[in-house]
């Protein structure tokens, strides 16, 4: 496949998922394994990786599930293209970094990649549409077992699954969910969240921002030790943490409207209109304000399907992305302007904030006095 | 608020709780790139705690080292050079860059450097044994050798009962498995899958 076939695909998980697809923006299943007698990537030598990925990628590339996959060592790679990848949550930035003897295979969908020569000799991750732990699980189990039969997985009765890294021993296993909390944000609760989460050994982070300051109101929420629990305990407890955090941020998406409906509505309403007509265009804004048009979405003020809209919007507009679309390189401000020119394009046909709709068509905005 | 590493603005915010304990840490985007803090989902904590103190002169937060430094092995104390000096025999790694990086050389280094590591581990994880999948290969020993514990007792049992044509048969049969269980120490693929049916 090629690099821009792939890239023009939409990814399957832009779609909205089914469970939680409002607050759940995806979740993601890591797996890493090892193959006995070989050097871990970061300390064998280029011939040693590039003698591990000969036996590895062949195989991976076999896999029934990936069909007919794009599968590229990382040394034919450019810089902005892997950086694209990274974008896309298809390979880590520390792979990117890599060049010969590691390799990136994935499925079209991008629903599975495949980073070969990692940290890992392997690093597997499914990656789903709303909440779906336990799918994208069960999908990345049936490729391990599938691998496993060709490849023989360094393993330890006591330790388990044998990584570079011993925070990854036993299952290998890194269960997470990204999730967006603009409600949680706003009235200033989400650092009541994040630390309740910590205290039951679950990591969680803002994007490159503090606590309170994520970027585009998204948290990654995380398991944080892989060795001592069964695969599913290790899920099945995320799960439950998360589906708790979803409750909370609907409450507070509710307690917002009832509460402080001007300063939401305000909130939308500058969103709505910067990003629909600004000129310049910094990433980090965008990415706030088009979360605030997301929980527009949410809430009814804006129609439901340009929820996939802004999902594909946010990659359209991260640097890699554009500078690929452009064909060349930008400096910062020539990006900031493609970015406000993409936005305005695509979001030229989202009507008006209608805030009747959200308010049950009582009133059509409530009295402007609470947020003085 | 600045970066636990350097001086610069801090733009990367970690916060977990490991042991009931709360551990938060603050980096700045090209500390947090070399630490590898990059991939979310790849990251834990305790993997950034155990390289600080060779990066930079202790400079996280007090909390932070009085709660994580008991938990680490610290031979560094107590036989420095021996130590530091013990290699894997596969992949030449050694112990020192081991307690740098806090990463190993190949799957052997964990037979090499596994002593030190069960301190680092109650620290690190839930447990310190695996209960999760088994690769099927490894599920064939592991059957071998519950085979074998039962052939064992069996043998007890007989002698026991001074039935020692049966006795001679259990030996055969555990002489057999034993030595089936000691060749393929380092199973070359198929070869040890292929001897479970018999
Ligand atoms: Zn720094
Ligand atoms: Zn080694």
């Amino acid at each position: 496949m090629r690099f821009d076939t792939l890239l023009e695909s939409p990814a399957d998980w832009m779609h909205r998922g089914q469970s939680h697809g409002d607050i759940v923006v995806t979740s993601r299943i890591r797996l890493a394994r090892n193959l006995v007698g070989h050097s871990f990537p970061g300390w064998g030598r280029k011939q040693e990786n590039e003698a591990t990925l000969r036996v590895v990628q062949p195989v991976v590339e076999s896999l029934p599930q990936l069909g007919e996959p794009f599968s590229r060592h990382l040394n034919k790679l450019t810089a902005i293209q892997k950086q694209a990848l990274v974008e896309r949550h298809l390979i880590s930035r520390e792979h990117a970094a890599r060049a010969a003897g590691s390799a990136a295979v994935m499925n079209r969908a991008q629903t599975i990649s495949i980073m070969i020569n990692e940290e890992d000799h392997l690093r597997m991750q499914s990656i789903q549409p709303g909440l779906a732990l336990r799918e994208s699980f069960e999908v990345l189990d049936e490729i391990d077992t599938q691998l496993e039969q060709a490849l023989e997985f360094a393993f330890d009765r006591q330790l388990g699954f044998l990584t570079a890294c011993p925070t990854n021993l036993g299952t290998g296993l890194r269960a997470s969910a990204m999730l967006h909390l603009p409600a949680l944000m706003l009235s200033d609760q989400v650092n009541q969240v994040i630390q309740a989460v910590n205290k039951i050994g679950l990591a969680v982070r803002g994007l490159y921002g503090e606590g309170t300051e994520a970027l585009g109101n998204l948290f990654q929420v995380s398991n944080q030790t892989t060795l001592g629990d069964k695969e599913v305990e290790i899920i099945a407890r995320l799960q439950k943490v998360i589906e708790q955090i979803v409750n909370h941020e609907k409450n507070a998406r509710q307690k917002l409207l009832s509460d402080n409906t001007t300063t939401l509505c305000d909130q939308i309403g500058r969103a709505f209109a910067l990003l629909r007509h600004a000129h310049v265009m910094p990433s980090k804004e965008a990415l706030n304000l088009i979360s605030m048009v997301r929980l527009g979405v949410d809430l009814g003020f804006f129609p439901s399907e340009f929820a996939v809209t802004l999902e594909s919007l946010l990659m359209e507009i991260q640097p890699a992305h554009l500078q690929i679309r452009a064909d060349r390189k930008l400096p910062t401000s020539e990006r900031d302007e493609m970015r406000s020119q993409i936005i305005r394009d695509r979001l030229k046909c989202l009507p008006e904030p209608d805030i009747s709709k959200a308010l049950g068509g009582l009133h059509n905005c409530p009295p402007n006095n609470d947020d003085a | 608020m600045t970066c636990d590493l350097c001086d610069e603005k801090a733009s990367v915010f970690l916060t977990q709780i490991v042991d009931g304990q709360m551990e938060k840490v603050n980096l700045c985007e090209s500390c947090a790139k070399a630490k590898g803090v990059t991939d979310p989902t790849g990251f834990a904590l305790a993997d950034l705690l155990l390289g600080l103190g060779d990066e930079a002169d202790e400079p996280k937060s007090p909390s932070s080292s009085s709660q994580m430094d008991p938990e680490l092995p610290t031979p560094e104390k107590s036989a420095p050079s021996a130590d530091e000096k013990l290699a894997c025999s596969a992949c030449g790694y050694t112990h020192a860059q081991f307690k740098k990086a806090g990463r190993l050389g190949c799957p052997k280094c964990y037979q090499v450097f596994g002593a030190g590591l069960e301190s680092l581990l109650k620290a690190m994880h839930k447990g310190t044994k695996h209960i999760g999948k088994v690769p099927v290969r490894h599920r064939a020993v592991q059957d071998r050798h519950e085979t074998l514990a039962a052939l064992r007792s069996e043998l007890d049992d007989a002698i026991g009962r001074e039935a020692f044509e049966d006795a001679a048969r259990l030996r055969d049969e555990i002489a057999t498995l034993e030595a089936e269980l000691a060749k393929p120490s380092e199973p070359t693929s198929e070869s040890s899958t292929e001897t479970v049916g018999s």
